[in-house]
């Protein structure tokens, strides 16, 4: 699903990336480690489409639609609640059913006694199990998620294990953590960058 | 049309954010009285009728410059645009939902602002409502465009006035031509092509303003 | 990458030279050979220049947003940076149209600026636009988002020419009165034709050889940078 050869990326002088080469099967759980400023979220941020490589290929075999990507921020509108914010991107991505399905994943992850307040007055774990319905929302084949386990306490963490082992057993991961031993029971396919 | 129900949903998105920050529409009023005043003070004795209404214009041009200039700020403040490019929508729509909004406010503002000035200065000609709606198109247009760039650069709000008004300089020629000429119907032609032009030529670029 | 390898036609010391030779013979002609114009008196041979100079700065600007297209649309790797030289030389040029400009008015009428000169209103309100393209090309770090933002702007520069230069024409119905009549002549005799198109093509030459050199100069940098990173 994706294919990358010295993948290389530049800003301008400053090299982010230098020749890195990724093979993700359909159906693989891929886990990439590093430390700090070693490029992970770059890495993601390509295979997201977000940005483009300044060296090397890249090929990601699913359309923009199919693919949900989880980034450091939330990526919500803090004036808005819950339940707008969902609503805008079920919209966006024309979510089937878009109402029930929003209402189950608020569900799912708490917060659905808090649909209708600001995502501004949300705690920071709240956020992002908010942002975790965000991208499971329109069902994506090719998830993308930008170390997940920020910011979520025990409970929220243990809510997520079981996600990710549920969605792996349909749809292609590519995850970034700090903290690999984690996942390291359902990884597929290991990367580290330097 | 999937493009047009994104456009709506997107727009839809625009107006509730203000409506729940109620900031920028306040402001803008506020600021365009207070300039009216000033007008008063800067226009000596003997100045013709005309100047107020040039004098309009400039208050015009500034105060969508206010609101202009919050157009993004949402959108890049934590990134969110990120969010809304990932969608498979077209990234342009993006821009005429912003742009949009910002013509409803821009709206709301004059739907005041211009009594006022009626009031404090000498009454209006139609064609010059009708310039303004114009004008507003154009403004709203160019101006939300610049203003999503104007906010991932670290000038920011001193970058988009620089900017923005040569582009507006047009604008403010159809506008005054046709408050003041007899014949107004040369300047609200030039005002559509301004329009149509630039309005163009924004919905083709934006794409390559937000990706890379 | 190493994207800044183009390869020219014409090689840069064969230009140097060429607008050396040409430009000498444009400042010669005007100044010596073509005869006094008859309303004006030498004041006029400033012309020359000023128009071909404005010419040569709509060539820049106009070159600028070729490669902003280019940029945009086909990706070309060595586009944004040749955009930028295009637009620099573009502005420098500007200013001189400026100063030649106001020179000339001072002289044949006593002022340092008149609004009623379309040409020049035009450019400065062009100045205004493409310091603003630096403005922002410097408040914005080098990579990819800087590139196409710089080239958005100069697309939207070169619309703006053709739509200011109609706002400023009709703006005098209500500005002021025209005082002034504008005074290019439209039909140049025999010498003064020949001498302001060499002039311009002086000009043009110039042009292209300082966008040379500046260009060279620039990819220097940027190979020395990505050595010293690599």
């Amino acid at each position: 699903m994706i294919r990358a050869r010295k993948l290389g990326k530049r800003f301008g002088d400053k090299r982010v990336l230098r020749a890195v080469d990724l093979d993700v099967p359909d159906g693989a759980f891929a886990v990439v480690t590093g430390p700090n400023g070693s490029g992970k979220t770059t890495l993601l941020r390509l295979c997201a489409g977000l940005a483009l490589p300044s060296d090397g290929q890249l090929e990601v075999g699913v359309p923009r639609a199919r693919i949900g990507y989880l980034a450091h921020e939330p990526l919500v509108y803090r004036e808005l609640t819950a339940l707008e914010n969902l609503e805008l991107y079920g919209r966006l991505y024309r979510v089937p059913e878009r109402r029930e399905r929003i209402g189950m994943l608020l569900e799912r992850f708490g917060l659905w006694e808090a649909r209708h307040e600001r995502v501004g007055s949300y705690s920071r774990g709240m956020t992002q199990r908010l942002a975790l319905c965000r991208v499971l929302l329109h069902e994506p084949e090719l998830l993308v998620l930008d170390e997940p386990y920020t910011a979520l306490d025990a409970a929220g963490a243990g809510l997520l294990d079981v996600q990710l082992a549920e969605l792996h057993r349909e749809r292609t991961l590519l995850v970034s953590t700090h903290d690999p031993d984690r996942v390291d029971s359902l990884a597929t396919t290991r990367l580290a960058l330097a | 049309m999937n493009y047009v129900a994104d456009v709506r949903a997107l727009a839809r998105k625009d107006l509730l954010l203000e409506l729940r920050a109620r900031d920028t529409l306040p402001a803008m009023l506020l600021f365009v009285v207070a300039t009216f005043v000033v007008f008063h003070f800067s226009l000596p004795a003997h100045s013709s009728r005309l100047a107020a209404s040039g004098l309009l214009w400039v208050a015009i041009v500034f105060t969508a410059l206010l609101g202009l200039g919050r157009a993004f700020v949402p959108e890049r403040e934590q990134r969110v645009l990120d969010g809304l490019v990932l969608a498979p929508c077209d990234r342009s729509a993006i821009w005429v939902a912003k742009a949009i909004a910002t013509l409803a406010f821009l709206s709301a503002a004059e739907v005041v602002a211009l009594p006022v000035f009626a009031l404090f200065f000498h009454g209006l000609r139609g064609a010059t409502v009708a310039g303004m709606l114009l004008a507003d198109v154009g403004i709203c247009a160019v101006g939300t465009f610049l203003g999503a760039m104007a906010v991932a650069t670290r000038a920011r709000d001193l970058l988009l006035p620089l900017l923005f008004l040569p582009l507006a300089i047009p604008i403010v020629v159809g506008g005054v031509g046709a408050s003041v000429v007899a014949a107004p119907g040369r300047y609200l032609g030039f005002l559509a092509l301004y329009d149509v032009l630039f309005g163009v030529l924004c919905w083709a670029s934006f794409e390559y303003v937000v990706t890379e | 990458m190493g994207a800044v390898e183009r390869q020219y036609r014409v090689p840069l010391p064969v230009l140097a030279v060429a607008s050396l030779v040409l430009v000498t013979l444009a400042l010669a002609l005007v100044f010596f050979v073509v005869p006094n114009d008859a309303d004006q008196g030498f004041s006029q041979r400033i012309f020359y220049f000023h128009v071909s100079i404005a010419f040569t700065a709509y060539a820049c600007f106009a070159g600028g947003a070729w490669k902003a297209l280019r940029h945009l649309w086909k990706r070309d790797p060595y586009a944004d940076l040749e955009s930028y030289v295009a637009v620099h030389q573009g502005i420098i040029f500007g200013s001189l149209v400026l100063l030649t400009g106001s020179i000339w008015a001072r002289i044949s009428w006593g002022h340092w600026w008149l609004w009623s000169e379309d040409q020049l209103v035009l450019f400065l309100v062009l100045f205004l636009f493409y310091c603003a393209y630096f403005m922002l090309r410097f408040s914005v770090d080098p990579g990819p988002q800087r590139a196409n933002f710089s080239a958005v702007y100069a697309l939207f520069g070169v619309v703006l020419i053709p739509v200011s230069f109609l706002a400023i024409r009709i703006a005098k119905h209500f500005i002021h009165p025209v005082v002034f009549t504008s005074n290019v002549t439209s039909n140049l005799p025999g010498s003064m034709l020949w001498t302001y198109c060499i002039t311009q093509v002086a000009l043009l030459v110039l042009a292209y050889t300082l966008y040379r050199i500046e260009l060279a100069g620039k990819r220097l940098d940027l190979r020395l940078r990505e050595l010293r990173l690599a």
